[in-house]
């Protein structure tokens, strides 16, 4: 036991007792989340892109090491001799063997108090409804008059004119100037509410304001602005600052928008879909009435025909045929009918001629007689010696009866 | 559609000739309707889509500023 301090002692190495000391600083509630507020020393921002810099105050220094990504978003250069609040964790660079805060945000001195406001008036509102969703109004699709809030010489107007002439110059904008920040600016703002939404005919208001720091936006969160914004007769659209400003005017408008360019893009329709889509349009206004034009010729040609059927022309060429029809008919017939008497006329010949008893001659049949002329049909007519006249085809001769029989010789 | 001429399209809106325009094609695809009135329709259309091709392209953005002492200061491309 005695012994134990000089030589028992197990030692712990350096990155040890280190990494030791890191988890202990890291499972502390308050380190692991935590506002320092004290000036801003030694600076710096090597190629990496992190900064580097020193919190010091009366009795005490602080090293701060801010990462790029964080950096990147800091709205306002981190000077020497500047009181800020920092937030982040306080662990330790084991390497450096020193701890240190490891900052996500800074902000000047006085933007907490500032932001302790904003949160009191946005619950008081919220509680109100001025932020309520039933109470937004549609924006209208293409505006005729657009009423523009901001500063007369700021870069946001010229953004936003900028757009409007790209992607909607058919639009009349009126711009009521107003002061966007300091003393003036809310008053100024709330005026200018009231002109616009005294004049004729404005579809929608943009008010709007560049970036700057919380301070710079202050106007924007004033409570008579915020109540002018929420009680506007016409939409209003606000683009107020960087897409991560939010302010009580955003959360009074009838649509946000992350910027003032944005704010210009959420009021208007594209210039180039509006020509596609009456290049589109007129391509189906020409193909329906050609489609219409070549249904009405149809019916033209189908009626013409049908016409010429029931006119009288019609039917005159119709007779007419008829006519010729009927002229070839009784023509036809006419010869059909002589024909047949021809051949009737030659039937008859042939009869007559059958009927000529000396056409019978000719195929070796002759004619007897006494020599008085009596024909003789009958053996009776005739005795043994009776003389005869025989008459055949090519002459005559006589002859005598020599022997008489009755009964047909076969 | 009673007797409008070129003038009463001066008075009418980008949204406003577009929709007409919309819906006359819409009756010409769907409607029967008799040939003069169907020609007389896309006339009106014809007119119609030059006058709303007329707004894009020849429109050049008016700015005014309120409360100026000069109330129509007509601005030319910056």
């Amino acid at each position: 036991m005695q012994q134990g301090t000089l030589f028992s002692s197990i030692s712990i190495s350096v990155g040890d007792v280190t990494r030791y000391l890191h988890e202990l600083l890291d499972s502390d509630d308050l380190l692991r989340d935590v506002w320092v507020m004290g000036e801003v020393s030694n600076a710096s921002t090597p190629a990496s892109g992190h900064l580097y810099f020193t919190l010091k105050d009366a009795t005490a220094t602080l090293k701060c090491v801010m990462w790029k990504p964080q950096v990147m978003r800091l709205r306002f250069p981190l000077r020497a001799g500047m009181a800020v609040e920092a937030h982040g964790a306080i662990s330790v660079y084991e390497q450096g063997g020193q701890y240190q805060l490891y900052a996500d945000t800074i902000r000047p001195v006085g933007e907490g108090a500032l932001y302790q406001e904003f949160l009191l008036l946005k619950n008081k509102l919220e509680s109100e409804g001025l932020f309520d969703n039933e109470r937004k109004r549609a924006i209208p699709t293409a505006p005729m008059k657009i009423g523009i809030i901001t500063s007369p010489t700021g870069a946001a107007l010229q953004d936003m004119l900028n757009t409007l002439r790209r992607r909607y110059p058919l639009a009349e904008v009126l711009i009521a100037p107003a002061a966007v920040q300091g003393e003036a600016a809310p008053a100024e703002l709330v005026s200018a509410l009231q002109r616009l939404n005294a004049e004729p005919g404005i579809d929608v208001i943009l008010i709007a304001r560049g970036g700057g720091s919380l301070e710079d936006l202050w106007a924007f969160n004033d409570e008579d602005v915020v109540r002018g914004v929420a009680g506007s007769s016409v939409p209003v659209i606000s683009g107020v600052g960087h897409e991560t400003d939010f302010t009580l005017t955003d959360f009074a408008a009838d649509l946000r928008a992350p910027t003032p360019t944005a704010a210009a893009e959420l009021a208007t329709p594209d210039r180039q879909d509006l020509r596609e889509r009456l290049a589109d349009m007129s391509e189906r206004l020409v193909a329906s009435t050609e489609m219409k034009l070549a249904a009405a010729s149809e019916d033209c040609t189908q009626l013409s025909s049908r016409l010429e059927r029931v006119s009288p022309v019609w039917a005159i060429n119709n007779q007419r045929q008829r006519l010729d029809d009927l002229s070839q008919r009784a023509g036809m017939a006419w010869q059909n009918r002589m024909q047949y008497l021809q051949v009737e006329r030659k039937g008859w010949q042939q009869r007559l001629m059958g009927l000529n008893p000396y056409s019978v001659l000719q195929r070796g049949y002759a004619i007897v007689s006494k020599i008085d002329g009596q024909v003789i049909h009958s053996q009776t007519q005739v005795a043994l010696q009776t003389e005869l006249k025989i008459q055949v085809a090519d002459g005559k001769f006589k002859a005598r009866v020599t022997e008489t029989a009755s009964g047909e010789e076969r | 559609m009673k007797n409008q001429t070129k003038d009463d399209l001066k008075a009418l809106s980008y949204e406003q000739a577009f929709q007409e325009l919309e819906q006359i094609v819409e009756k010409l695809e769907n409607d029967p309707g008799s040939l003069d009135e169907n020609m007389a329709l896309f006339e009106r259309g014809q007119k119609l889509s030059q006058y709303c091709t007329g707004l894009l392209e020849k429109a050049e953005l008016k700015v005014r500023e309120l409360n100026a002492a000069a109330p129509s200061a007509k601005e030319n491309e910056a």
